[in-house]
């Protein structure tokens, strides 16, 4: 069996969506260089809906495939819809990635939610903070399991 | 479908011509067991004993020394722990070894670390190349073993066997060494280089998979790790892979023998490969670029992925490895740039290419434009590399 299906294959060989967007109204990135893994997505938010959305990601195929299917998850949705993304839905449109490759989907989703919160406090829109992932205190590369 | 570039010969390698004639008739015609009486199951012995007799004598030892193991892993294992056992009776429970030993060796040294082993891992610098003299530095009373690779598996640079050899002599210490990248590609003469522990295995020199040996020298008589019956003088159980040991002599000895003639032609296309890899900006070479295996390359480029480059290249019909996190299962990168002083950050981002003497000027400049290809397709996307061109991040190599 191939390490990857073929859905992941597809959006890592044809990622939809890479790149950037001049004067973003949110951006957010996570991940480092000392894990191997970093996401950065941008949106383009109009009246509360994500008229477009760009990504940039340094890391694995499945890094790349993750993100890819996460902006086109989220792509003309309210940002209200796109808060409810999660890395268990990534990973099913995906058709699944192997265990230890979870840690994309979760990537994948935590970038999308900084990128709404960048929005938010770029905007002075209220947010409860317990919902944005605090990315700095994340246990991932600080205790060696995936 | 897209012709295949093999370039991953560290890996393993095509069984030769010369060694699958060798073995076919053992499968189906002289399938007999070596510890059979009648002369059916004795014409395997015969089979058994000239393998070892062929082998014997490119390593520069007595047949006897000689014990067949099912590869590389398990004569390290079995080297290793038979230092352990003879040190642990004086009292020496101190080995000496370094950073960028195959996981085979650091692994066994790992759990006699659980048995109240200590172990010291000298220095292997950014060249990737141990200094003698830090060995001998190193070397204690209590010290019963020094374990150092002949030639590294990730970055192929070479190492000072026959100097730390005699060191270790001179200082009454076992020394270990394991030469699975080196045999069949590097002299090795046990004697003259006062080897007392060498381990290869046969699918790293065109010889079938599954086999390899141990090297131990007269006097030192190898723990048995595989219990069972009497073979292989009682040091390890199991019927013999007649097929297997036929297959890895004849390879080993026609190997040895094209030595000579290959290593020139694989130098010259290796540093084309160099050059070529060179001229992507923002990359290195890892390990010294003078005292490496003929066949390896290894590269690390700033701002990309191990993982997603092998996958491009793989489209490309280019078979090749990384160190990066990803591919090695752990969300470290490869030990062995760690060990030679390369940062996470870049070391998530290399890449191994072994060649043979199959890969042809073409094949080498096919790779350079693929790799250049994906390396640059691949920072674009990479929010990494765009820090780095900013400004943003340091660059850790230059231009």
């Amino acid at each position: 069996m191939a390490l990857y299906s073929e859905k992941v294959m597809d959006h890592f060989r044809n990622p939809r969506n890479v790149g950037i967007i001049e004067n973003a109204d949110g951006v957010g990135e996570v991940g480092n260089p000392v894990c191997g893994d970093i996401m950065k997505i941008y949106l383009s938010i109009s009246d509360g809906v994500i008229t477009d959305v760009k990504f940039e990601t340094f890391g694995c195929g499945s890094a790349i495939a993750s993100s890819s299917m996460a902006t086109e998850l989220i792509k003309g949705k309210p940002v209200s819809e796109a808060l409810t993304l999660t890395n268990k839905a990534v990973t099913e449109a995906l058709d699944g990635l192997p265990a230890h490759k979870l840690h994309c989907s979760v990537l994948a989703e935590e970038a999308i939610k900084s990128a709404v919160k960048d929005y938010y406090d770029k905007n002075g829109i209220d947010y409860d903070p317990a919902e944005f992932p605090d990315c700095e205190s994340c246990a991932h590369c600080a205790d060696g399991t995936v | 479908m897209i012709e295949i570039i093999y370039a991953d010969n560290a890996a393993t390698t095509k069984l030769s011509k010369t060694a699958l004639d060798a073995m076919l008739p053992y499968f189906r015609e002289q399938y007999g067991n070596p510890s059979s009486l009648y002369s059916f199951g004795q014409k395997a012995k015969e089979a058994l004993e000239e393998s070892r007799e062929k082998t014997a004598h490119i390593l520069s030892c007595e047949p006897r020394e000689i014990t067949f193991t099912s590869g590389g892993s398990e004569a390290d294992n079995q080297a290793i722990v038979t230092a352990a056992r003879l040190g642990e009776k004086k009292g020496k429970k101190h080995i000496v070894s370094t950073a960028f030993e195959h996981h085979a060796v650091l692994h066994t040294l790992k759990n006699l670390e659980k048995q109240g082993f200590e172990i010291t891992l000298v220095d292997v610098h950014k060249n990737g190349i141990v200094r003698p003299g830090e060995i001998a530095a190193a070397i204690r009373e209590d010290t019963c073993l020094v374990t150092v690779m002949y030639a590294n598996n990730e970055i192929g640079t070479i190492q000072p066997i026959a100097e730390i050899g005699k060191i270790c002599r001179d200082k009454g210490v076992l020394f270990h060494t394991d030469a699975v990248q080196a045999a069949g590609h590097l002299r090795i003469n046990v004697k003259e280089q006062n080897i007392d522990m060498l381990s290869l295995s046969a699918h790293k020199f065109h010889g079938p998979k599954g086999i390899g040996l141990l090297y131990a020298r007269r006097g030192i008589i190898p723990e048995v790790l595989i219990h069972g019956g009497a073979q292989e003088r009682g040091r390890r159980a199991g019927t013999e892979n007649i097929p297997a040991i036929v297959g890895m002599a004849a390879a080993l000895e026609e190997a040895v023998s094209q030595i000579d003639k290959v290593t020139p032609e694989l130098i010259r296309r290796r540093d084309r490969l160099i050059e070529g890899l060179n001229k992507i900006p923002y990359s290195e070479l890892n390990g010294d670029c003078n005292h490496r295996l003929p066949g390896n390359v290894n590269f690390c480029f700033e701002g990309i992925e191990g993982e997603s480059l092998l996958l491009l290249l793989d489209d490309k019909g280019v078979c090749a490895s990384s160190g990066s996190a990803c591919t090695s299962g752990s969300l470290d990168p490869s030990h062995v740039l760690l060990a030679i002083g390369r940062p996470h950050e870049v070391a998530h981002g290399s890449l191994r290419l072994s060649i043979d003497t199959e890969t042809t000027d073409e094949d080498v400049e096919y790779i350079i434009k693929a790799v250049a290809e994906v390396v640059d397709y691949l920072r674009n996307m990479s929010p990494f590399w765009h820090d780095l061109v900013s400004g943003k991040r340091p660059h850790i190599f230059s231009e």
